[in-house]
């Protein structure tokens, strides 16, 4: 792990960060794995299960018994940094 | 004037029922003892300043005869749960002034119980930490010892309660959090069995691992605000109901002990000394005490530190300064989240959200979170079958009594193993509670205990027995 991993990683989690603390928390990712690392070493594959078995699966409701249409908008809305009627207003993309 | 250090939950309702205080006086004295310790233990981010006219009410209610398990009981809300109305920042800038339009669920069960929400308390930023130093909104110090720290990340919901300023509190559990500030903070701490309270207005860090529970001052009260939590939700795919678990065996009054985990290195020599002090205890109650082989379970902090920064980027990518919360300009929308998140996260939730990343990025994902789901699978069952033949494993709560302020800010991973031995209940989803055992001087020691899935019933009669409630 080195401060440039670092940065690339800071940027795929949209978090603006100077080389500074990169450069810190590289080191402080090589003791932190360093440590997580021996999940890997104590054949783990033994198990037969698929990660796909061990994960949580979601479980879905029916898509019905919807509350009454408005109940929360203004509440919602009213939390918004930035609106326009009952929209959320963000900066033009394309 | 009441003394709120001498009351329990359970002796104020009595005394609310014969009416030999009201809710008003009783609310009064709370905020009195917070108005007197707070100032320089600091575990309250917001008192919320209608606790007098909610108590006025509650008199109204009992007068007519009202009854009801916390009805005019005050009980404080770790900051990362939801109150129609309040504010609620998980210790964090970036929900700086967001105010939660709905009540969470055990806010609900809370308020149809009687009790009076009465603030919030102070916790580590997004419930990431050990220690309650890393929430934006300052330090809560240990009312046992102020150059101490309280624990985390829950520290302010347990020194609310261990301070002597409220007789109860909710916290969040996501890999020690509830258990290890009632360790610093000399009170009981309850993480029940995941799903068994509905986590629908909790503020998640690690959705598969976090439980809500309370912190109290006898094992008495901590069953009863859990029975008021309990339950399943429609609004919570995880909550199970009492049926899940069949009740396996009768209590045999059987405690099994890992041994080599007890010894872990890093475990200091007075945690060690009441661990034993805490054994004998148990023995001269009449229970058995088996020691127990749990080889994988020394892994479980690994496991934890993979799974919980991987699930906690996924679950905090969801701030990004459009709907709610912190805003910051940048010079276009994806700006705007580079800015935001950059400066509304603090710097431990940065350091895990990258983390997290890292651990699901491509090439590394089977290397890492593959890895800690199968080993997640081999804890789980190594725990299982353990409790075939005990009713509860104990173990210290943690591995040293409560250390001072500062002292591990700078070596996260010498923080993280704060949680060696509270880790295990989440990585296998089982409820498990820490009990006050003692005191290395003026800093209070706790043990806890762990029990098989849906087994809250055994920490209850253990821990009881315990304290000779």
């Amino acid at each position: 792990m080195d401060r440039e991993k670092v940065l690339k990683l800071a940027n795929l989690a949209r978090i603006e960060m100077d080389d500074a603390e990169a450069e810190s928390l590289s080191h402080e990712f090589e003791s932190i794995l360093g440590y997580v690392s021996e999940v890997k070493s104590v054949g783990v594959n033994a198990l037969k299960s698929s990660k796909e078995d061990l994960a949580l699966k979601n479980i879905w409701r029916e898509d019905k018994d919807p509350h009454e249409s408005g109940l929360y908008t203004e509440k919602i809305l009213e939390l918004a940094p930035e609106r326009e009627g009952d929209y959320l207003k963000v900066k033009k993309i394309l | 004037m009441i003394d709120l250090a001498s009351l329990s939950i359970t002796k104020a309702r009595e005394a609310l029922k014969k009416g030999e205080f009201t809710a008003l006086e009783l609310t009064e004295a709370t905020l009195e003892a917070i108005k007197e310790k707070d100032g320089e233990v600091k575990a309250f981010i917001e008192v919320f300043d209608d606790a007098m006219s909610q108590a006025k009410e509650v008199d109204k209610r009992i007068k007519d005869g009202e009854d009801l398990p916390l009805l005019g009981v005050a009980i404080a809300l770790k900051d990362n749960m939801l109150a129609e109305g309040r504010e609620a920042s998980a210790g964090s800038k970036i929900l700086k002034g967001f105010k939660s339009p709905v009540d969470g669920s055990v806010v609900k069960k809370l308020k149809e119980a009687g009790a009076i929400i009465i603030g919030r308390t102070n916790m580590d930023e997004f419930a990431m930490g050990s220690s309650t130093e890393n929430s934006a909104y300052g330090v809560t110090k240990n009312p046992h010892d102020l150059e101490r720290v309280s624990g985390g990340s829950s520290g302010g919901s347990a020194a609310v309660v261990g301070g002597g300023m409220v007789l109860g509190s909710l916290g969040s559990d996501t890999g020690g959090s509830i258990r290890q500030p009632a360790a610093f903070c000399g009170v009981v701490g309850l993480k029940p069995t995941y799903g068994r309270v509905s986590r629908s207005g909790l503020i998640a860090l690690a959705s598969s691992l976090d439980q809500i529970g309370p912190f109290t001052k006898t094992v008495s009260d901590a069953e009863l605000i859990y029975d008021v939590i309990k339950g399943d939700d429609e609004m919570d795919s995880t909550t199970i109901n009492d049926d899940t678990y069949p009740t396996k065996k009768s209590f045999s009054k059987t405690i099994g002990i890992p041994k080599s985990f007890v010894e872990s290195e890093g475990v200091s020599e007075e945690v060690k000394k009441n661990f034993q002090e805490s054994v004998k205890k148990f023995e001269s109650m009449g229970y058995k005490i088996k020691d127990i082989e749990l080889p994988h379970i020394k892994y479980s902090l690994a496991v934890y530190y993979i799974l919980m920064p991987a699930e906690a980027s996924s679950n905090l990518a969801r701030f990004d300064g459009v709907r709610y919360g912190l805003h910051k300009d940048g010079k276009d929308m994806i700006e705007d989240y580079f800015k935001t998140k950059g400066e509304g996260f603090g710097k431990e939730t940065r350091r895990r959200v990258i983390l997290g990343t890292y651990v699901l990025s491509s090439g590394y994902y089977d290397e890492y979170y593959g890895s800690a789901l199968k080993m997640k699978a081999i804890i789980t069952q190594e725990l299982i079958k353990a409790f075939e033949d005990v009713d509860v494993i104990m173990t210290p709560t943690t591995p040293t009594p409560a250390f001072k302020v500062g002292e591990k800010t700078n070596d996260p991973l010498s923080m993280y193993l704060a949680d060696i031995f509270t880790v295990p209940a989440n990585i296998a989803g089982m409820p498990a509670i820490s009990i006050p055992s003692g005191f290395s001087g003026s800093l209070p020691l706790g043990i806890e205990l762990l029990a098989d899935l849906g087994r809250e019933d055994n920490l209850f009669r253990a821990g009881k027995e315990f304290l000779g409630e």
